[in-house]
């Protein structure tokens, strides 16, 4: 029994949470550093940027639901959800307040994505990527076919305000570069107080073994169907920018190309680490804008082989060079 | 003693073969029941109809008087019934002290997205299940790197961290040596000594186990009980002499 139970009396003591003040001070820090940045970069640089952090946080929230286990191979949809809801929000009503879009379409995509969160709960792993498939692709065969919402071609958006102020010309890609790091770094935050807290962690405890969650007490449906329903508000938040950034928006945000692309940049970065989705998403932009510059047919070979490259140096992504042990 | 947990014309089959036939058993608070039986006998099954994994053809199962016949797992754990495993099932991938904060975590009805989960309160509370384990030196391994019997008291430690009104321990010493077997059962008894309300019922097949930590002893064979009283009249019984132990196998 000394071999399996050794009496050594003093335990080591493990820190608790990590102080939350320093890792707001850290997201603060960069998002202040990007934004002062930003008034020298090139254009072309903070528009790219810009993306980044849009698309960042529809991988983000997919990055929410992989630490659960699952994948879903249909992230468009709420990407899309969240750019039709602000362009229509913009055209039809005529709100044209930045931020009041992007929060109009992170909510929409979280309330579109609710009803079907307890059904998605049921299932995983192919499974629960097919199904999300399957409804990004009935959303997108929608959008084709609807001619009020501009079919094939999708529409425009005009140039949206910002707290009552009108955007010139040379500032609003300034400013929506500010808004997309600004609304990126505020739910990055969120994200991984989110991951480090009680609910956070039976999470990863479903990936693991949902049996045993059940049996202590814990509910695995309810942490996924939550988790679904996060993923679409990050995702439909992406969306809206996306599309603020973009001035026009069409069905293919809700194709499973664009579903893919999303699902390259969570497995990019990992499920250890929030940084990581956005260094990875920006990591995708400037590989796909230099590879289709340089090597325009065959951009997406580059960026499979450096997919390729990371699943084998790296298989817990790009966040596991900065985030150590196994569960954060 | 107030009954506890009480079965009553509890049957179950799988397909043609039957796990378990009316089923009578009333256990009260305190005791602590070892159910005995050879493979196959409807132990498992039957611990594993208390707990709502699987859910009776017939009969009824209370516990302190509610129907919990067909609840689902969680709602019967939040009611105070908690379990361990025959095949410890915890989460390899974490440390021991996550572990326990994952069972912490769960046990808490207000979930919260805020509240950290490595907050001090939690991590205290599981250092003093962990070190009435004696694991307190394991605290900050990976489980994966855990010896069998660690993971045993782990498992069980994770049980015990809603303070059960009744615990469920499915062969807590399947799979360890002969001579840690006692050691074993020890420590998770002097663990559950601290627990006194808690009633335990185990699965065992050790007899000189049975016969040192049960104050009773219900003993299966063929989805039936067939002996229920003390270890001492329970394994006198020809019944389990003969189709449990095999002391009567010949005659």
């Amino acid at each position: 029994m000394s071999a399996i139970l050794p009496s050594s009396p003093a335990p080591v003591r493990l820190a608790a949470a990590p102080p939350r003040w320093r890792i707001v001070l850290l997201g603060l820090g960069c998002c202040a550093a990007l934004a002062v940045a930003g008034l020298v970069m090139p254009k072309w640089l903070t528009f790219l940027i810009t993306m980044a952090a849009a698309n960042g946080l529809v991988s983000l929230g997919i990055v929410i639901l992989m630490r659960g286990g699952v994948v879903p191979f249909g992230q468009g949809m709420v990407f899309a959800i969240g750019g039709y809801t602000a362009a229509l929000a913009f055209n039809k009503l005529g709100i044209t307040d930045a931020l009041g879009l992007t929060l109009a379409g992170g909510t929409m995509a979280a309330l579109v994505a609710a009803p079907f969160a307890p059904l998605l709960s049921r299932y995983r792993g192919i499974f629960f990527a097919m199904l999300t498939l399957a409804l990004s692709m009935v959303t997108y065969g929608l959008l084709m076919k609807l001619t009020v919402l501009g079919g094939s071609d999708g529409f425009n958006m005009g140039r949206p305000t910002l707290l009552g102020q009108t955007l010139p010309d040379e500032r609003v890609g300034y400013v929506l570069y500010l808004l997309s790091i600004g609304v990126a770094t505020v739910v990055a935050l969120m994200a991984r107080v989110y991951f480090d807290s009680t609910r956070g962690l039976i999470t990863l405890a479903v990936r693991e073994n949902e049996l045993r969650v059940e049996y202590l007490g814990g509910s695995v449906r309810q942490a996924m169907a939550i988790n679904f329903i996060l993923a679409s508000f990050c995702g439909g938040l992406g969306g809206a920018l996306a599309v603020m950034a973009l001035g026009h928006i069409e069905p293919n945000f809700s194709f499973w190309t664009t579903s893919g692309e999303f699902v390259f940049v969570a497995i990019l970065a990992g499920w250890q680490s929030v940084a990581a989705v956005f260094v990875a998403s920006m990591v995708l932009e400037v590989v796909r804008s230099f590879s289709s510059a340089y090597f325009p047919n065959t951009w997406q070979l580059v960026l499979g082989l450096f997919l390729l490259f990371v699943i084998r140096f790296l298989p817990r992504g790009i966040g596991s060079l900065w985030v150590k042990g196994s569960t954060r | 003693m107030t009954a506890l947990l009480e079965a009553r014309g509890v049957g179950k089959c799988f397909g043609a073969v039957v796990a378990a036939a009316d089923i009578d058993i009333c256990i009260s608070a305190g005791e602590r029941v070892s159910l005995i039986g050879s493979n196959g006998a409807g132990k498992t099954t039957f611990v594993n109809m208390v707990t709502g994994y699987l859910k009776p053809d017939a009969g009824q199962i209370t516990l302190d008087g509610q129907d919990i016949t067909q609840l689902h797992p969680r709602a019967i754990t939040r009611l105070g019934v908690a379990r361990s495993f025959q095949i410890p099932q915890l989460y390899t991938d974490l440390t021991v002290l996550d572990n326990m904060l994952v069972a912490n975590a769960c046990h808490d009805q207000r979930l919260s997205f805020w509240q950290p989960a490595r907050r001090s309160m939690a991590i205290e509370r599981a250092d003093t299940l962990l070190e009435r384990f004696r694991l307190g030196e394991h605290r900050d391994r990976r489980v994966a790197e855990l010896p069998g019997g660690v993971r045993k008291l782990l498992d069980i430690a994770m049980a015990l961290t809603s303070a059960p009104k009744l615990l469920l321990l499915d062969e807590p010493t399947s799979g360890v040596s002969a001579e840690e077997k006692f050691p074993m059962m020890d420590t998770i008894m002097a663990a559950l000594g601290e627990e006194r309300s808690t009633t335990v019922l185990f699965v065992e097949h050790d007899m000189d186990i049975v016969e040192r930590y049960a104050s009773r002893v219900v003993a299966f064979y063929s989805g039936r009980i067939i002996a229920d009283g003390t270890p001492a009249v329970a394994l006198a019984t020809d019944d389990v002499r003969r189709y449990v132990t095999g002391e009567l196998l010949h005659e």
